[in-house]
């Protein structure tokens, strides 16, 4: 059985139709050619799916394609404005946050999903619940960062440089925020 | 994984109506958890019925002074949210200690109360199950064991349930609102697993086609103190050996004026503490009878060959649990009587 649908992928308008089982990672990758999210488990256990969608991370792997109809999606082959890169990008390589790399655009893509969380003001498990009922915002320390990017794994092992890289970039967002640089605009902004 | 029709509903009772309808449809909400089994080949519905679109998306006070979620709020705006993370808080910390932070942008409030066991034969289409082909047996009773129950089994199936939002919501008194073709109805949280019996292919006493639409949880001055401890084998992202959600309030003299305690990872069904709430009900707030509630729980525990080491532990989670509360209630306003410091921060 097949549906009709539209999604947005990097700022681009796409009309498909689709097996109503395709699930939105694999209409990406197979119907859209948008090879950014990697399949890694495919049971939303790895993270390297991982996407903006309709401006908040998730593993494309357990939503059904017909079920994201009108959505927007941003991978991280989306996240760089015109020739530049994501502020994440940079200090990812900055801070050889990589060794193969296939994890890579999932856990690019999820940390700056979460970082727009804490921005918010969302707690995590590593908040301690006073601070979270008081309604302050987390400072993102590593433990804030390990416990909030737990759903990315990395198979090298490159844990350490994507801490430091996540929590650079963190603070570069901060001070371009604070002096007023506007951040990279992106597609889709938070429902 | 099998075709299936996918459609969308309208309002509650017509989407209720269109499962009822057919022995072969299902509720798709944030898909966590039955996308995998459609992909294991756990699950093979023939139609999908996605209510994600039904306007049933908001966290709001009651009136009467308690909090209403609708079924369609993602666990991590539920978690989140400043009336949940102020007067609730163990509800908060029980849905940030599950899954990651992508599922919980996806998931929802009835799709975790529903979500499935994790044990890993009932995942495995290729083993025997008793919860996912009844009469084929169980293999747990040989096999892996780790993440099995201690509470509350049957021969025919050891599975817990895996949900700490659940846990938490059981302590908490939650009301489930259920909406069928016809009429809505309650379900306090409590009765609405089951434990496995001779039946363990059904984990609630829902009826095919029953919508679950909110839960409703009371005004409840202590749970402004209430905590949850999880304790596992991995730092984050992973199920609960074994889980506590408590909550006590503290007379004038500092006696136990009330408590609530709940368990996950044990049993069938989120386990309501009440043999230890009873033991510590209305006396002093001593570590000596913080272990005795603990042990009252776990005396009827009856442990598989390979999590024996549960019943220890589950009885020090608790006890430690007890003791975290006990300060929490105790600090703060610095004298902890009932409801004074929840009446403050509301």
């Amino acid at each position: 059985m097949h549906a009709d649908i539209t999604l947005t992928v990097d700022g681009r308008r796409h009309q498909l139709r689709v097996d109503t089982r395709t699930t939105l990672l694999d209409a990406l990758r197979e119907d859209l050619g948008v090879t950014a999210p990697k399949k890694g488990c495919d049971h939303g256990q790895c993270g390297s799916c991982t996407v903006l969608l309709n401006g908040r991370r998730v593993v494309t792997c357990l939503v059904l394609a017909v079920a994201g109809d009108g959505a927007e999606v941003v991978t991280a082959a989306g996240l760089a404005e015109g020739g530049d890169l994501h502020p994440m990008q940079e200090a990812f390589m900055d801070h050889d946050a990589f060794q193969c790399g296939y994890c890579t655009p999932g856990q690019i893509c999820s940390a700056v999903g979460m970082l727009d969380e804490a921005a918010a003001g969302w707690p995590s498990a590593a908040t301690p619940p006073r601070a979270s009922a008081e309604g302050a915002v987390a400072e993102l320390d590593d433990t804030e960062i390990r416990e909030r990017m737990s759903g990315n794994l990395c198979r090298c092992g490159a844990y350490a440089g994507i801490v430091s890289a996540i929590g650079d970039a963190a603070r570069r967002t901060h001070a371009a925020a604070a002096s007023g640089i506007p951040r990279p605009a992106r597609e889709g902004g938070r429902r | 994984m099998n075709p299936f029709d996918y459609r969308r509903a309208e309002d509650a009772a017509g989407a209720a109506a269109m499962v009822a309808d057919n022995p072969a449809a299902a509720f798709l909400g944030g898909g966590t958890n039955l996308v995998d089994h459609m992909k294991l080949g756990v699950a093979a519905p023939e139609v999908l019925v996605d209510i994600t679109h039904l306007p049933m998306d908001e966290v709001e006070a009651l009136p009467e002074g308690g909090v209403r979620i609708g079924a369609n709020v993602r666990n991590s705006d539920l978690a989140a949210h400043p009336l949940i993370r102020r007067r609730y808080p163990v509800l908060s910390q029980a849905l940030l200690s599950g899954a990651s932070g992508q599922l919980r942008n996806l998931a929802t409030t009835a799709g975790n109360l529903l979500q499935r066991t994790r044990c890993v034969y009932f995942q495995d289409t290729s083993t025997p199950c008793n919860k996912r082909e009844p009469g084929t047996g169980c293999s747990a009773l040989e096999g892996y064991q780790r993440y099995h129950a201690i509470l509350g089994a049957s021969p025919d199936c050891v599975a817990v349930h895996p949900s700490d939002m659940a846990v938490a919501l059981t302590a908490l008194d939650a009301q489930v609102v259920v909406q069928d073709a016809a009429t809505e109805r309650r379900v306090p949280i409590a009765r609405l697993h089951r434990l496995p019996g001779e039946a363990p292919e059904h984990d609630t006493v829902l009826n095919h086609g029953d919508l679950i639409t909110a839960v409703e949880l009371p005004d409840m001055p202590m749970a402004v103190h209430a905590r949850y401890r999880k304790v596992r084998d991995r730092a984050s992202f992973a199920f609960a050996l074994v889980s506590v959600a408590a909550a006590m309030s503290l007379g004038a003299d500092g006696s136990v004026s009330d408590v609530r305690i709940a368990l996950g990872g044990v049993a069938h069904k989120p386990w309501r503490a009440l043999r230890a709430e009873e033991a510590l009900r209305d006396g002093p707030a001593t570590e000596e009878r913080f272990a005795a509630a603990a042990r009252a729980e776990l005396a009827e525990a009856r442990p598989l060959p390979g999590n024996t080491f549960k019943v220890a532990l589950a009885r020090s989670a608790i006890t430690a649990t007890l003791r975290q509360v006990h300060a929490e209630a105790r600090g703060g306003d610095g004298h902890g009587g009932p409801g004074g410091h929840g009446e403050e921060q509301r």
